[in-house]
């Protein structure tokens, strides 16, 4: 789009022409997606997660919209209702399931983007605004399928919201009556539901938006890629149809294999079986556990188990439990200054040894906390994830800075063209070697 | 100045973290030097049970219910279970799928008395079910099911083999894994009440080793071969066949779709590898002369 070279969009068909004369939406398509938008011409598969994730949230809308006309968001009912979703209306089972493991997928998808933009560099300039949109897409993500997993009313639903907006309590003074307001009483109840249902079935469109605005903040630079190296030239991009509509045409079906195996095969692994039992305020479960794509931050937030007060008088500053809430939002709105806190010129993990080495850590970190996160909250669960937890801060807060001013980066290719040449190279190069062995 | 203040929150975090953790190893050191594990060992964790694994004919991406044992189930529900277990999510009219015809589920739902109002009074009344109703509920309300059952409320039976971990092997296993907690062992041998002297099971309750917190106000319901008559050419109702036939039905229950799941499930993975191969033929194709 930005690039001088970009095929610039001529019709062919006079309706066409006749449109875009009118309206050019067939030539902001052309532009956005078509043959008129230049791609670097080496992106690996972790770039086709953008698009399973707008097919993961379109297959959210689908059957979302479809739920919406057979659910009833009434305490007194909205369990029974999903129960005739999945045994009287047509095909219910089914929308219910995608719903629910869907979004399930939508996260796995989500987090292996956001670990792609982690290792390749892709926050950086000039891509921040890109990567600050992510962020916000991702909150508005959390924020609906929070409230998504209230409207069934089970058991898990019923506590969960308990426990999520009891966070809010935390916060001195002000914390209870928030928690009330947010609520609509004094316990998750007929008027929370409601409102969760409202929001469960409007942030979704506002998602939507904030992806338009992200997928347009991408067209101004172009997607990075694999080398981090920026497009050069002609030479060093393709256009994104016919090459990455096809690449990521196999892309969506290898993920619709996936989800479609666990969906029909083992639609319940993911769920926790309390919530097949209503809702009920007098008796608490044994666990309560969140969705496992929230353990990772519920591992943080229970990590804290220590007051911060001043030493031998007693006196609490700040109480374990807030400090806890402090965290876990902390530790996604940190993701909000990365861009400015990896300095380092280099993009790309794959130059950058150091770096690669505490990104591994990063990752085994991560699975840690959401193996806690999920675990009950004893021995030695916390005590593990209170070391993982602060490997999380000092990660991004503290090595981060550090290894961007004293590492040395392997040497970087000089174009894209270069790069893919050199590897193609490489292998007929060993090619040759088997061959005179 | 955003490097600076971000270190500061770092350090903050990771040093409270990092205070915890020794603040919590110091609290679990006494734990660990008395009882060789960080936790203090409570009785449901050293003698709770996992069930028992059952070959289901509904295991597998192929697996399917087998009528003839949701029929028996049905009919050791109907004559053990139903005295104070309700199923209130399942209409008569879908027992049809146990292979039930149009007749038998009517006399099924005549047989059964639900609620509504008499037509010429509006007084609450009840009439003989029909194949659109569901089952009833067993008592009308929670505090008449608590006053019945010495303070426990029977669950709906539903989705019971859902709303527990491993649901169908759970059903079963708690059905056939009443005993008596006077000499219980677990795998290591120890016993429970030389271990843990104040875990006796409380008066009225009855000692389970796969129900959580290993007693149940449930007496065990299925006691004695033959207690329910299966009809010629059915298996000899034992305990254990009328407890397998009774979880096999209560799956179907919580999941009566499981077979057009299943089967759409194949053929939909059929479909997907057909088109996935079409498109990664289609993307080496478009590929091909293009080094990447």
């Amino acid at each position: 789009m930005s690039f001088p070279w970009a095929e610039h969009y001529t019709p062919k068909n006079p309706v066409m022409k006749w449109v875009d004369e009118r309206l050019p939406l067939p030539r902001f398509v052309y532009n956005a997606v078509g043959a008129g938008y230049p791609v670097p011409r080496n992106l690996n598969y972790f770039w086709n997660f953008g698009v399973l994730a707008g097919v993961a949230l379109v297959i959210q809308l689908v059957t979302g919209i479809i739920l919406a006309m057979h659910y009833a968001a009434n305490g007194g009912v909205a369990f029974d209702s999903v129960e005739h979703i999945m045994r009287d209306v047509n095909s219910g089972w089914l929308l219910r399931y995608a719903h629910a493991n869907g979004a399930s997928f939508f996260f796995i998808i989500v987090y292996i983007h956001i670990f792609r933009g982690l290792f390749y560099g892709s926050y950086k300039a000039p891509r921040e605004m890109v990567w600050l949109l992510g962020v916000v897409i991702f909150l508005l993500m959390m924020a609906t399928a929070f409230m998504g997993y209230v409207l069934p009313w089970g058991q898990m639903s019923f506590w969960g919201a308990q426990v999520i907006t009891g966070l809010f309590a935390a916060i001195p003074v002000v914390g209870e009556p928030i928690q009330t307001w947010l609520l609509g009483g004094f316990a998750p109840g007929n008027a929370a539901l409601n409102r969760f249902f409202s929001l469960h079935y409007l942030l979704p469109f506002v998602i939507a938006g904030v992806i338009i605005l992200h997928i347009w903040a991408l067209h101004i630079p172009g997607s990075s890629n694999p080398t981090g190296v920026e497009v050069k030239g002609p030479q060093d991009t393709v256009p994104f149809h016919p090459y990455y509509t096809a690449k990521d045409g196999f892309g969506v079906g290898v993920f619709m294999i996936i989800f479609a195996l666990v969906l029909f095969f083992a639609p319940n692994a993911m769920g926790h079986p309390d919530n097949y039992i209503p809702a009920n305020p007098m008796s608490t479960p044994a666990h309560i556990v969140p969705e496992w794509y929230f353990w990772p931050f519920y591992a943080i937030l229970r990590a804290f188990t220590m007051d911060l007060s001043i030493p031998f008088t007693g006196i609490v500053i700040i109480p374990a439990k807030l400090l806890g809430v402090m965290a876990m939002f902390a530790s996604i709105l940190l993701l909000f200054f990365l861009p400015w806190i990896d300095t380092s010129p280099v993009r790309s993990g794959k130059y950058r040894p150091l770096f690669k080495k505490f990104f591994i850590l990063l990752g085994i970190d991560v699975l840690i906390l959401g193996y806690c996160g999920g675990a009950p909250a004893e021995e030695p669960y916390v005590m593990i994830s209170q070391i993982a937890a602060a490997y999380y801060f000092a990660h991004f807060l503290i090595i981060l800075p550090i290894i961007a001013s004293f590492e040395r980066p392997d040497p970087l290719p000089g174009s894209i063209t270069e790069a893919v040449l050199a590897k193609s190279g490489h292998k007929t190069g060993d090619a040759a070697l088997a061959a005179a062995e | 100045m955003v490097r600076f203040l971000g270190a500061l929150v770092g350090l903050f975090f990771s040093g409270i973290l990092v205070l915890s953790f020794i603040n919590g190893a110091i609290a679990v050191a006494p734990v660990l030097s008395e009882h060789g594990h960080l936790v203090a060992p409570t009785v449901e964790h050293e003698f709770h049970k996992h069930p028992k694994k059952v070959a289901w004919s509904f295991d597998g991406p192929f697996g399917h219910y087998d009528k003839a044992q949701l029929q028996r189930g049905f009919q050791v529900y109907t004559e053990v279970c139903s005295a104070c277990h309700s199923l209130h999510q399942v209409s008569f009219r879908s027992l049809s799928d146990l292979g039930y015809s149009e007749a038998e589920v009517k006399a099924i739902a005549k047989a059964r008395q639900v609620p509504d109002v008499d037509p010429k009074t509006g007084e609450p009344a009840t009439r003989p079910g029909m194949p659109a109703d569901k089952f009833p509920l067993v008592y009308p309300n929670d505090v008449a099911a608590r006053a019945a059952n010495n303070n426990a409320i029977p669950p709906d039976l539903s989705l019971i083999a859902k709303s527990r971990h491993d649901g169908a092997n759970y059903v079963h296993s708690l059905l056939t894994g009443f005993t008596s907690q006077q000499g219980y062992k677990n795998e290591k041998g120890e016993e429970l009440l030389k271990k843990f002297p104040d875990a006796k099971t409380p008066e009225g309750g009855h000692f389970n080793p796969y129900f959580a917190n290993l007693n149940l106000a449930m007496a065990p319901p299925l006691t004695a071969e033959g207690q329910v008559t299966y009809g010629p050419g059915q298996p000899k109702p034992t305990v254990d066949q009328m407890a397998q036939d009774v979880s096999a039905f209560l799956m179907w229950t919580a999941e009566p779709k499981m077979e057009a799941r299943k089967s759409t499930g194949i053929a939909v993975v059929v479909f997907l590898l057909f088109a996935t191969v079409l498109a990664w033929m289609s993307y080496q194709n478009i590929w091909a002369n293009k080094e990447h």
